[in-house]
């Protein structure tokens, strides 16, 4: 009997958290689109997200890029389909490199900052504050945070697949010395619009899922800094695991013949 | 005065799971008069200052502000009635990521009643009128002492010009003289605004200044309520024993529980 207990505690307990944050997806969703509008608050949130997050996904997709291009003619040189190293680079990285690891990356930067500032704000009663100044905390800070993640994500995945394809083309002509102009041509060619497209999709669904986390577990942080430190981990830790199943979803839902 | 309270509470009952904090509460504040709530911690006083304000909603009961009620409004509506509040918090709640003028004219600027040029103006006056110079409307609240702190978050709740204005434990934490500073402006400021005021505290030295009817608020209920004047010659064994700061008495049965 206490054994289903148990098992009926946390099936009530899960059910209770995923109605929570479902009717806190449809709140913030629909602030986002009734004014009033903070376009300072926005901006901050678009440069926080998308300006200050470049280093971090420039360098993570040029290196992903670099290896896969190492890796792809360590194994086509056995079939001697080196070739096809430019289309295996230029693929991989549109389609699933660039957005995945963008997204996992600006998840551990900005996903976990907006978790752990939002947690502060509420054990601190700013959010109190905002409200006894007849500010409502879901137009002043989840909106702008959910307008800048959607709109900023596909922006570095975009200038991520470049960085990452630049990556390949280093390697592939100046470690495995192949004839650049030969490369770039055949990265030109490989290059098919539905791949970046379907990328910049991803990226937007990555942006989306990664404010959604950082908000939803910042705003209902409670019991101090353990409450927060918490909240940031569970923003990061289920921000990650949602992209991996939504880029599942999304490949599924784009590819499948 | 008027004989419709600024905000009168009925029969208000508030529970978190199976602790009950309040208990069927009535209080009334007349227009223009200071009320000062004093109790133990964790007696609901802070709870009764949410519950009006909006941020709990409560079990049962009526609060009522200018003869409105204000249970089970609107967010709209709220935030309408929300404008005649505002709150001194116990940690001051100041907002971490903007300098000291704009929190302080957060309100009016949010509210688009004045443009952020004219809001930095507004900061410097409502500075002045809490006795900060104007070189610290550039500071961020990390740079500030705790008793600043109090008095930045004095102007910011002076700034909107409020009907009302709720002091929550506004000399908790600060050393005697700045206490008596904090207690000072309170007084200097709510009458100059000619403002309703009510506070929670248990610093009998900061009732006995700014109040003039102290509640005391235990287990739930007013169990006593009179002119600041008076509570020294009131018999009741529970204000008594908590004025005086005795370990033996009716309370101490409820402290050890």
């Amino acid at each position: 009997m206490n054994f289903l207990q148990h098992i009926g505690h946390y099936v009530l307990k899960f059910f209770k958290s995923v109605g929570a944050l479902v009717l806190f997806t449809f709140t913030a969703l629909s602030h986002c689109l009734r004014p009033p509008f903070y376009p300072r608050q926005i901006l901050r949130q678009m440069i926080e997200i998308g300006y200050f997050s470049l280093p971090v996904v420039g360098l993570t997709t040029v290196f992903a890029g670099m290896v896969l291009a190492l890796q792809s003619y360590t194994g086509f040189s056995r079939f001697s389909a080196e070739g096809a190293i430019a289309n295996v680079v230029i693929i991989s990285i549109t389609r699933e490199l660039g957005p995945v690891l963008a997204g996992l990356m600006v998840t551990g930067r900005i996903g976990a900052s907006m978790a752990a500032e939002l947690g502060t704000m509420r054990v601190t009663e700013q959010v109190d504050a905002l409200t006894t100044l007849s500010t409502n905390p879901f137009k002043y800070l989840i909106a702008p945070r959910l307008i800048a993640g959607v709109l900023m994500l596909p922006f570095l995945v975009f200038i991520g697949d470049i960085i990452g394809v630049f990556g390949g083309y280093l390697v592939a002509v100046y470690q495995l010395g192949f004839n650049a102009s030969n490369y770039i041509q055949s990265s030109w060619e490989a290059m098919v619009a539905m791949d970046v497209i379907s990328g910049l999709v991803k990226a937007t669904v990555f942006g989306f899922i990664i404010s959604l986390m950082g908000c939803y577990h910042g705003y209902t942080s409670k019991g101090g800094a353990q409450g927060v430190g918490k909240a940031t981990t569970d923003s990061v830790v289920s921000a990650s695991i949602l992209i991996l199943c939504f880029n599942f979803i999304l490949t599924v839902l784009f590819f499948e013949k | 005065m008027t004989d419709t309270p600024k905000i009168k509470i009925r029969d208000l009952h508030k529970a978190f799971g199976s602790k009950v904090v309040l208990d069927g509460l009535d209080l009334d504040v007349m227009p223009g008069e200071s009320v000062v709530i004093i109790g133990g911690s964790g007696t609901g006083k802070s709870v009764t200052l949410k519950c009006t304000l909006g941020l709990l909603e409560l079990d049962s009961g009526n609060i009522e502000v200018d003869g409105e009620s204000v249970v089970g409004l609107s967010a709209r509506d709220r935030e309408r009635v929300n404008h005649k509040f505002s709150m001194l918090f116990q940690s001051a709640a100041l907002f971490d990521s903007l300098p000291v003028w704009e929190n302080v004219a957060f309100g009016p600027i949010a509210d688009k009643t004045i443009t952020r040029k004219q809001g930095k103006e507004l900061a410097i006056e409502k500075l002045a009128q809490v006795g900060m110079p104007p070189e610290v409307s550039d500071l961020f609240p990390s740079e500030l002492s705790g008793g600043m702190q109090k008095r930045v978050g004095l102007a910011r709740a002076i700034a909107g010009d409020p009907e009302i204005i709720f002091f929550d434990e506004p000399t908790t934490g600060l050393d005697p003289i700045m206490a008596d500073v904090i207690n000072d402006l309170i007084v200097k400021v709510t009458k100059e605004l000619g403002a309703t005021a009510l506070s929670i505290t248990h610093d009998m030295a900061s009732a006995r200044k700014i109040a003039d009817r102290i509640a005391m608020l235990y287990q739930g209920k007013i169990i006593w309520q009179g002119p600041a004047a008076t509570i020294d010659d009131c018999d009741n064994d529970y204000v008594q024993q908590f004025i005086n700061g005795r370990a033996d008495g009716p309370i101490e049965m409820a402290v050890r529980k």
